[in-house]
Protein backbone atom coordinates (compact mmCIF):
# COMPACT_ATOMS: atom_id res chain seq x y z
CA UNK A 1 0.00 0.00 0.00
CA UNK A 2 1.33 3.40 -0.91
CA UNK A 3 0.19 7.16 -1.29
CA UNK A 4 0.31 7.68 -4.87
CA UNK A 5 0.52 11.78 -6.05
CA UNK A 6 0.71 11.74 -10.01
CA UNK A 7 0.98 14.79 -12.10
CA UNK A 8 -0.71 17.36 -9.66
CA UNK A 9 -0.93 20.79 -11.43
CA UNK A 10 -1.96 23.88 -9.17
CA UNK A 11 -2.22 27.74 -9.94
CA UNK A 12 -3.07 30.99 -8.92
CA UNK A 13 -4.04 33.12 -11.63
CA UNK A 14 -1.04 33.37 -13.40
CA UNK A 15 1.18 31.50 -10.95
CA UNK A 16 1.49 28.18 -11.09
CA UNK A 17 2.80 26.42 -7.83
CA UNK A 18 2.44 22.82 -8.93
CA UNK A 19 3.52 21.85 -12.06
CA UNK A 20 3.05 18.00 -12.59
CA UNK A 21 4.34 16.91 -9.52
CA UNK A 22 4.08 12.91 -8.95
CA UNK A 23 5.43 11.27 -5.65
CA UNK A 24 4.97 7.93 -3.98
CA UNK A 25 4.81 8.01 -0.38
CA UNK A 26 5.19 4.93 1.87
CA UNK A 27 2.25 4.38 4.12
CA UNK A 28 3.19 3.46 8.04
CA UNK A 29 6.42 5.29 7.34
CA UNK A 30 7.52 8.95 7.35
CA UNK A 31 7.97 11.07 4.28
CA UNK A 32 9.11 14.68 4.79
CA UNK A 33 8.54 17.26 1.61
CA UNK A 34 11.45 19.64 1.98
CA UNK A 35 11.88 22.95 0.10
CA UNK A 36 12.32 26.93 0.13
CA UNK A 37 9.53 29.12 1.38
CA UNK A 38 7.01 29.59 -1.63
CA UNK A 39 8.00 26.18 -3.82
CA UNK A 40 4.21 24.90 -2.61
CA UNK A 41 4.72 22.67 -0.37
CA UNK A 42 1.53 24.25 1.69
CA UNK A 43 -0.54 23.63 -1.53
CA UNK A 44 0.63 20.08 -1.68
CA UNK A 45 -0.01 19.26 2.06
CA UNK A 46 -3.51 20.97 1.52
CA UNK A 47 -4.24 19.03 -1.61
CA UNK A 48 -3.13 16.04 0.10
CA UNK A 49 -5.53 16.70 3.29
CA UNK A 50 -8.58 17.76 0.89
CA UNK A 51 -8.51 21.02 1.52
CA UNK A 52 -7.84 22.19 -1.60
CA UNK A 53 -8.13 21.03 -5.09
CA UNK A 54 -5.93 20.30 -7.54
CA UNK A 55 -6.55 21.95 -11.54
CA UNK A 56 -4.84 18.80 -12.46
CA UNK A 57 -3.53 15.47 -11.78
CA UNK A 58 -4.56 12.38 -9.24
CA UNK A 59 -4.23 11.65 -5.66
CA UNK A 60 -4.71 7.75 -4.48
CA UNK A 61 -4.65 5.67 -1.15
CA UNK A 62 -5.10 8.91 1.17
CA UNK A 63 -7.18 7.26 4.54
CA UNK A 64 -10.42 9.00 5.42
CA UNK A 65 -9.39 9.30 9.12
CA UNK A 66 -6.80 12.47 9.11
CA UNK A 67 -4.81 14.46 11.50
CA UNK A 68 -2.83 17.66 10.86
CA UNK A 69 -0.41 20.69 12.42
CA UNK A 70 -1.53 23.48 10.18
CA UNK A 71 1.31 25.81 9.18
CA UNK A 72 -1.14 27.99 11.64
CA UNK A 73 -1.66 26.88 14.87
CA UNK A 74 -5.56 26.59 14.32
CA UNK A 75 -6.18 26.83 18.18
CA UNK A 76 -9.38 27.69 19.60
CA UNK A 77 -8.31 30.92 21.49
CA UNK A 78 -10.71 30.81 24.30
CA UNK A 79 -10.44 27.07 25.08
CA UNK A 80 -7.67 25.51 27.26
CA UNK A 81 -5.14 22.99 25.80
CA UNK A 82 -6.61 20.44 27.29
CA UNK A 83 -10.35 21.45 25.75
CA UNK A 84 -8.61 22.12 22.49
CA UNK A 85 -7.10 18.42 22.42
CA UNK A 86 -10.41 16.99 24.03
CA UNK A 87 -11.93 18.48 21.11
CA UNK A 88 -11.05 16.53 18.59
CA UNK A 89 -10.33 12.93 20.69
CA UNK A 90 -13.41 13.14 23.11
CA UNK A 91 -12.61 9.19 23.58
CA UNK A 92 -9.08 9.15 24.46
CA UNK A 93 -8.19 9.02 28.21
CA UNK A 94 -7.59 12.40 30.25
CA UNK A 95 -4.91 10.37 31.95
CA UNK A 96 -3.42 9.85 28.45
CA UNK A 97 -3.49 13.67 27.46
CA UNK A 98 -2.01 14.98 30.90
CA UNK A 99 0.72 12.51 29.83
CA UNK A 100 1.03 14.25 26.31
CA UNK A 101 0.89 17.71 28.44
CA UNK A 102 3.87 16.85 30.71
CA UNK A 103 6.10 15.72 28.14
CA UNK A 104 5.44 18.88 25.78
CA UNK A 105 5.90 20.89 29.26
CA UNK A 106 2.24 22.31 28.93
CA UNK A 107 1.27 20.49 32.00
CA UNK A 108 1.75 23.12 33.91
CA UNK A 109 -0.61 26.00 32.29
CA UNK A 110 -3.11 23.00 30.52
CA UNK A 111 -6.04 24.69 32.00
CA UNK A 112 -5.11 28.15 30.76
CA UNK A 113 -7.02 29.48 27.55
CA UNK A 114 -4.34 29.13 24.59
CA UNK A 115 -4.68 32.82 23.77
CA UNK A 116 -2.46 33.39 26.97
CA UNK A 117 0.33 31.03 25.91
CA UNK A 118 3.46 31.88 23.60
CA UNK A 119 3.71 31.09 20.22
CA UNK A 120 6.35 27.97 20.97
CA UNK A 121 3.35 26.67 23.34
CA UNK A 122 0.80 27.04 21.33
CA UNK A 123 2.69 24.86 18.47
CA UNK A 124 3.63 22.51 20.99
CA UNK A 125 -0.13 22.49 21.46
CA UNK A 126 -1.19 22.18 17.99
CA UNK A 127 1.25 19.13 17.77
CA UNK A 128 0.18 17.36 20.59
CA UNK A 129 -3.72 17.42 19.40
CA UNK A 130 -2.37 16.12 16.17
CA UNK A 131 -1.17 13.56 17.87
CA UNK A 132 -3.72 12.47 20.10
CA UNK A 133 -6.33 12.53 17.55
CA UNK A 134 -7.26 9.01 15.99
CA UNK A 135 -6.13 9.27 12.22
CA UNK A 136 -4.49 7.18 10.15
CA UNK A 137 -2.79 9.77 8.05
CA UNK A 138 -0.62 12.55 9.86
CA UNK A 139 0.01 15.90 7.84
CA UNK A 140 2.59 17.90 9.51
CA UNK A 141 3.22 21.56 8.33
CA UNK A 142 6.87 22.82 9.92
CA UNK A 143 5.40 20.77 13.26
CA UNK A 144 8.86 22.44 14.44
CA UNK A 145 8.61 26.03 13.88
CA UNK A 146 9.00 28.76 16.09
CA UNK A 147 10.45 26.16 19.23
CA UNK A 148 13.77 26.61 20.45
CA UNK A 149 16.39 23.93 19.96
CA UNK A 150 15.84 21.61 23.39
CA UNK A 151 12.12 21.60 22.76
CA UNK A 152 12.48 20.92 18.87
CA UNK A 153 14.25 17.65 20.16
CA UNK A 154 11.58 16.85 22.78
CA UNK A 155 8.85 17.63 20.33
CA UNK A 156 10.07 15.91 17.62
CA UNK A 157 11.13 12.54 20.01
CA UNK A 158 7.39 12.49 20.90
CA UNK A 159 6.17 12.79 17.28
CA UNK A 160 8.34 9.68 16.34
CA UNK A 161 7.51 7.76 19.20
CA UNK A 162 3.45 8.55 19.24
CA UNK A 163 3.23 7.84 15.05
CA UNK A 164 5.19 5.11 15.21
CA UNK A 165 3.86 3.01 12.57
CA UNK A 166 1.99 6.06 10.97
CA UNK A 167 1.65 7.64 7.71
CA UNK A 168 3.44 11.03 8.11
CA UNK A 169 3.83 13.83 5.57
CA UNK A 170 5.52 16.43 6.45
CA UNK A 171 6.62 19.67 4.85
CA UNK A 172 9.57 21.78 5.97
CA UNK A 173 12.10 24.01 4.96
CA UNK A 174 14.97 23.17 7.50
CA UNK A 175 16.92 20.24 7.14
CA UNK A 176 17.54 19.82 10.75
CA UNK A 177 13.60 19.02 10.88
CA UNK A 178 13.91 16.35 8.61
CA UNK A 179 17.03 14.55 11.06
CA UNK A 180 14.79 15.23 14.18
CA UNK A 181 11.67 13.48 12.56
CA UNK A 182 13.81 10.82 11.39
CA UNK A 183 12.41 10.95 8.02
CA UNK A 184 12.18 7.56 5.82
CA UNK A 185 12.01 9.48 2.54
CA UNK A 186 12.75 12.78 1.74
CA UNK A 187 11.69 14.43 -1.36
CA UNK A 188 12.48 17.48 -2.76
CA UNK A 189 10.71 20.22 -4.04
CA UNK A 190 11.74 23.56 -5.58
CA UNK A 191 10.87 27.10 -6.05
CA UNK A 192 8.90 27.82 -9.73
CA UNK A 193 8.87 30.77 -10.82
CA UNK B 1 -26.50 47.20 7.26
CA UNK B 2 -22.95 46.54 9.20
CA UNK B 3 -23.51 44.86 12.68
CA UNK B 4 -22.53 46.40 15.90
CA UNK B 5 -19.79 45.29 18.09
CA UNK B 6 -18.28 46.68 21.06
CA UNK B 7 -14.31 48.62 20.21
CA UNK B 8 -11.66 47.32 22.75
CA UNK B 9 -12.44 51.11 23.73
CA UNK B 10 -12.57 51.36 27.19
CA UNK B 11 -15.98 52.21 28.14
CA UNK B 12 -16.96 54.76 29.89
CA UNK B 13 -18.49 54.59 33.21
CA UNK B 14 -20.34 57.35 35.41
CA UNK B 15 -18.68 58.40 38.17
CA UNK B 16 -20.46 59.25 41.21
CA UNK B 17 -19.42 62.98 41.70
CA UNK B 18 -20.56 63.91 38.30
CA UNK B 19 -23.98 62.25 39.10
CA UNK B 20 -24.20 64.05 41.92
CA UNK B 21 -22.77 67.78 40.63
CA UNK B 22 -25.47 67.00 38.55
CA UNK B 23 -28.21 66.21 40.46
CA UNK B 24 -27.27 69.35 42.37
CA UNK B 25 -27.83 71.65 39.18
CA UNK B 26 -31.17 69.84 38.80
CA UNK B 27 -32.02 70.75 42.45
CA UNK B 28 -30.82 74.09 42.58
CA UNK B 29 -32.38 75.04 38.92
CA UNK B 30 -35.72 73.54 40.00
CA UNK B 31 -35.35 75.72 43.44
CA UNK B 32 -34.47 79.33 41.34
CA UNK B 33 -37.37 78.24 38.64
CA UNK B 34 -39.92 77.35 42.12
CA UNK B 35 -42.70 75.76 40.06
CA UNK B 36 -42.89 72.00 40.27
CA UNK B 37 -45.27 71.93 37.04
CA UNK B 38 -42.20 73.12 34.74
CA UNK B 39 -39.06 71.63 36.71
CA UNK B 40 -39.84 69.36 39.88
CA UNK B 41 -37.08 68.80 41.57
CA UNK B 42 -35.01 65.43 42.80
CA UNK B 43 -35.87 65.10 45.96
CA UNK B 44 -40.22 65.25 45.21
CA UNK B 45 -39.59 62.84 42.47
CA UNK B 46 -38.12 60.61 44.79
CA UNK B 47 -40.50 60.99 47.40
CA UNK B 48 -43.48 60.62 44.47
CA UNK B 49 -41.52 57.41 43.71
CA UNK B 50 -41.52 56.38 47.27
CA UNK B 51 -45.38 57.02 47.58
CA UNK B 52 -45.84 55.16 44.20
CA UNK B 53 -43.86 51.68 45.27
CA UNK B 54 -46.71 51.51 48.16
CA UNK B 55 -49.35 51.14 45.95
CA UNK B 56 -50.86 48.01 43.61
CA UNK B 57 -51.29 49.81 40.63
CA UNK B 58 -47.29 50.42 40.46
CA UNK B 59 -46.73 47.05 40.16
CA UNK B 60 -49.08 45.92 38.52
CA UNK B 61 -47.97 48.51 35.90
CA UNK B 62 -44.37 47.35 36.40
CA UNK B 63 -45.21 43.97 35.87
CA UNK B 64 -47.47 44.65 32.82
CA UNK B 65 -44.93 46.76 30.84
CA UNK B 66 -41.90 44.72 31.72
CA UNK B 67 -43.46 40.82 30.75
CA UNK B 68 -45.03 42.51 27.25
CA UNK B 69 -41.63 44.26 26.78
CA UNK B 70 -40.09 40.86 27.68
CA UNK B 71 -41.70 38.97 25.40
CA UNK B 72 -40.87 41.05 22.69
CA UNK B 73 -37.76 41.02 22.60
CA UNK B 74 -37.11 37.37 23.46
CA UNK B 75 -39.37 36.57 20.22
CA UNK B 76 -37.25 39.45 18.38
CA UNK B 77 -33.76 37.74 19.59
CA UNK B 78 -35.49 34.31 18.94
CA UNK B 79 -36.39 35.06 15.41
CA UNK B 80 -33.15 37.49 14.48
CA UNK B 81 -30.64 34.79 15.77
CA UNK B 82 -32.68 31.47 13.44
CA UNK B 83 -33.67 33.75 10.44
CA UNK B 84 -29.72 35.01 10.77
CA UNK B 85 -28.33 31.55 10.97
CA UNK B 86 -30.36 30.60 7.86
CA UNK B 87 -29.59 33.95 5.87
CA UNK B 88 -25.87 33.21 6.76
CA UNK B 89 -26.46 29.84 5.28
CA UNK B 90 -28.52 30.90 1.84
CA UNK B 91 -27.79 34.19 0.62
CA UNK B 92 -31.91 34.20 -1.37
CA UNK B 93 -33.13 33.82 2.46
CA UNK B 94 -30.69 37.19 3.68
CA UNK B 95 -31.76 38.84 -0.09
CA UNK B 96 -35.28 38.33 0.50
CA UNK B 97 -34.84 39.73 4.14
CA UNK B 98 -32.80 42.73 3.71
CA UNK B 99 -35.19 44.81 2.19
CA UNK B 100 -37.87 44.20 5.33
CA UNK B 101 -34.83 44.99 7.92
CA UNK B 102 -33.15 48.26 6.27
CA UNK B 103 -37.32 49.20 5.92
CA UNK B 104 -37.65 48.43 9.96
CA UNK B 105 -34.71 50.63 10.73
CA UNK B 106 -35.38 53.90 8.76
CA UNK B 107 -39.33 53.52 9.81
CA UNK B 108 -39.74 56.59 12.70
CA UNK B 109 -41.11 53.92 15.85
CA UNK B 110 -43.63 56.52 16.08
CA UNK B 111 -44.84 55.53 12.35
CA UNK B 112 -44.63 51.89 13.13
CA UNK B 113 -46.73 52.33 16.79
CA UNK B 114 -49.73 53.82 14.96
CA UNK B 115 -49.58 51.59 11.98
CA UNK B 116 -49.35 48.10 14.13
CA UNK B 117 -52.25 49.51 15.83
CA UNK B 118 -54.36 49.46 13.31
CA UNK B 119 -53.82 46.15 13.37
CA UNK B 120 -53.21 44.28 17.25
CA UNK B 121 -54.81 45.29 20.11
CA UNK B 122 -53.05 47.98 22.16
CA UNK B 123 -52.23 45.23 24.70
CA UNK B 124 -50.21 43.22 22.46
CA UNK B 125 -48.31 46.51 20.69
CA UNK B 126 -45.90 47.00 23.21
CA UNK B 127 -45.04 43.15 22.25
CA UNK B 128 -45.00 43.83 18.55
CA UNK B 129 -42.91 47.05 18.39
CA UNK B 130 -40.05 45.35 21.02
CA UNK B 131 -40.14 43.00 18.24
CA UNK B 132 -39.66 45.05 15.76
CA UNK B 133 -36.74 47.16 17.04
CA UNK B 134 -34.96 44.03 18.40
CA UNK B 135 -34.94 41.82 15.38
CA UNK B 136 -33.05 43.85 12.74
CA UNK B 137 -30.22 44.42 15.51
CA UNK B 138 -29.94 40.72 16.27
CA UNK B 139 -30.46 39.56 12.73
CA UNK B 140 -27.64 42.11 11.36
CA UNK B 141 -25.23 41.06 14.07
CA UNK B 142 -25.74 37.23 14.55
CA UNK B 143 -25.25 37.09 10.41
CA UNK B 144 -22.47 38.73 9.76
CA UNK B 145 -20.93 37.32 13.32
CA UNK B 146 -21.54 34.05 11.48
CA UNK B 147 -19.98 35.56 7.89
CA UNK B 148 -16.74 36.54 9.60
CA UNK B 149 -16.03 32.97 11.46
CA UNK B 150 -12.74 32.07 11.14
CA UNK B 151 -12.52 30.05 8.04
CA UNK B 152 -9.52 28.21 8.98
CA UNK B 153 -10.67 26.65 12.20
CA UNK B 154 -14.27 25.45 10.35
CA UNK B 155 -11.52 23.23 8.15
CA UNK B 156 -9.82 22.25 11.14
CA UNK B 157 -13.04 20.95 12.58
CA UNK B 158 -13.90 20.01 9.01
CA UNK B 159 -10.09 17.71 8.73
CA UNK B 160 -10.62 16.30 12.42
CA UNK B 161 -14.23 15.68 11.89
CA UNK B 162 -15.04 17.40 14.76
CA UNK B 163 -18.91 15.83 15.43
CA UNK B 164 -21.27 18.87 15.07
CA UNK B 165 -22.44 19.47 18.14
CA UNK B 166 -18.96 20.22 19.51
CA UNK B 167 -18.10 22.52 16.62
CA UNK B 168 -21.42 24.44 17.59
CA UNK B 169 -20.36 24.50 21.53
CA UNK B 170 -16.68 24.89 21.61
CA UNK B 171 -15.89 26.56 18.20
CA UNK B 172 -18.92 28.56 16.18
CA UNK B 173 -20.47 29.68 19.64
CA UNK B 174 -17.49 31.49 20.78
CA UNK B 175 -17.09 33.44 17.50
CA UNK B 176 -20.98 34.53 17.24
CA UNK B 177 -21.16 35.46 20.95
CA UNK B 178 -19.52 38.82 21.19
CA UNK B 179 -21.65 39.64 17.90
CA UNK B 180 -24.95 38.22 19.65
CA UNK B 181 -24.19 40.24 23.03
CA UNK B 182 -23.17 43.49 21.10
CA UNK B 183 -26.59 43.05 19.38
CA UNK B 184 -28.53 42.60 23.08
CA UNK B 185 -26.45 45.28 23.88
CA UNK B 186 -28.33 48.13 21.84
CA UNK B 187 -31.31 45.94 21.46
CA UNK B 188 -32.00 45.76 25.13
CA UNK B 189 -32.44 49.93 25.64
CA UNK B 190 -33.93 49.98 22.34
CA UNK B 191 -37.10 47.37 22.88
CA UNK B 192 -37.68 49.46 26.29
CA UNK B 193 -37.72 52.99 24.63
CA UNK B 194 -39.99 52.02 22.00
CA UNK B 195 -42.07 49.56 24.11
CA UNK B 196 -42.85 51.88 26.60
CA UNK B 197 -43.97 54.61 23.75
CA UNK B 198 -46.13 51.58 22.37
CA UNK B 199 -47.89 51.95 25.36
CA UNK B 200 -47.97 55.82 25.65
CA UNK B 201 -49.73 55.55 21.97
CA UNK B 202 -51.64 52.52 22.46
CA UNK B 203 -52.75 53.03 26.21
CA UNK B 204 -52.86 49.52 27.37
CA UNK B 205 -54.66 49.66 30.46
CA UNK B 206 -52.17 49.30 33.45
CA UNK B 207 -49.31 49.86 31.70
CA UNK B 208 -46.29 51.94 32.39
CA UNK B 209 -47.03 53.71 29.28
CA UNK B 210 -50.39 54.80 30.53
CA UNK B 211 -49.12 55.90 33.83
CA UNK B 212 -47.00 58.54 31.87
CA UNK B 213 -49.98 59.72 29.60
CA UNK B 214 -52.11 60.26 32.54
CA UNK B 215 -49.28 62.00 34.19
CA UNK B 216 -48.66 64.64 31.09
CA UNK B 217 -52.55 64.76 30.96
CA UNK B 218 -52.74 65.95 34.32
CA UNK B 219 -49.41 67.99 34.11
CA UNK B 220 -48.41 66.02 36.91
CA UNK B 221 -44.68 66.78 37.03
CA UNK B 222 -43.78 64.03 39.85
CA UNK B 223 -45.22 61.39 38.43
CA UNK B 224 -43.70 61.90 35.13
CA UNK B 225 -39.87 61.97 36.25
CA UNK B 226 -41.20 59.31 38.94
CA UNK B 227 -41.81 56.76 36.33
CA UNK B 228 -39.28 57.56 33.81
CA UNK B 229 -37.02 57.22 36.46
CA UNK B 230 -38.56 53.46 36.92
CA UNK B 231 -38.14 52.89 33.06
CA UNK B 232 -34.56 53.97 33.43
CA UNK B 233 -33.73 52.08 36.43
CA UNK B 234 -35.77 48.27 35.57
CA UNK B 235 -34.09 49.11 31.50
CA UNK B 236 -30.67 49.43 33.27
CA UNK B 237 -31.37 46.21 35.54
CA UNK B 238 -32.84 44.16 33.17
CA UNK B 239 -30.06 44.98 30.43
CA UNK B 240 -27.18 43.60 33.18
CA UNK B 241 -28.64 40.80 34.19
CA UNK B 242 -29.64 39.43 30.72
CA UNK B 243 -25.68 40.17 29.57
CA UNK B 244 -24.59 38.58 32.81
CA UNK B 245 -27.02 35.49 32.07
CA UNK B 246 -25.30 35.53 28.78
CA UNK B 247 -21.61 35.73 30.40
CA UNK B 248 -22.65 33.29 32.78
CA UNK B 249 -23.72 31.15 29.50
CA UNK B 250 -20.60 31.45 27.67
CA UNK B 251 -18.71 30.23 30.59
CA UNK B 252 -20.84 26.73 30.91
CA UNK B 253 -20.80 26.02 27.44
CA UNK B 254 -17.33 26.61 27.02
CA UNK B 255 -16.42 24.41 29.77
CA UNK B 256 -15.39 20.23 28.88
CA UNK B 257 -16.96 17.66 31.08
Amino acid sequence: MEIRISGLQKSYGDHKVLDNFSAVLPVGKTACIMGPSGCGKTTLLRILMGLEKADGGRVEGIPDKKSAVFQEDRLCDNLSAKTNIRLVCPKRSVDEIEEGLRTLGLYECMDQPVREYSGGMRRRAAVLRALCADGDILFLDEPLKGLDDEMKEITAGYIRIRAEGKTVVCVTHDREDIDLLGADQVIQMNYRK
Amino acid sequence: MTSTISSNRKKSKIKLWAAAVWLIVWQVVSMRIGQEILLVSPVAVIRRLLELVQTAVFWQSLACSFLRILAGFLLGMISGVLLAAAAAVFLRIDELLEPFVQTVKSIPVASFIILVLIWVSPENLSVIISLLMVFPVIYTNVRDGIRSMDRKLTEMAELFAIPISYRIRYIYASQILPFFRAGCTLALGLCWKSGIAAEVIGLPENTIGENLYNAKIYLNTPDLFAWTLVIVVISVLFERFFLWLIDLGVKRVERMG
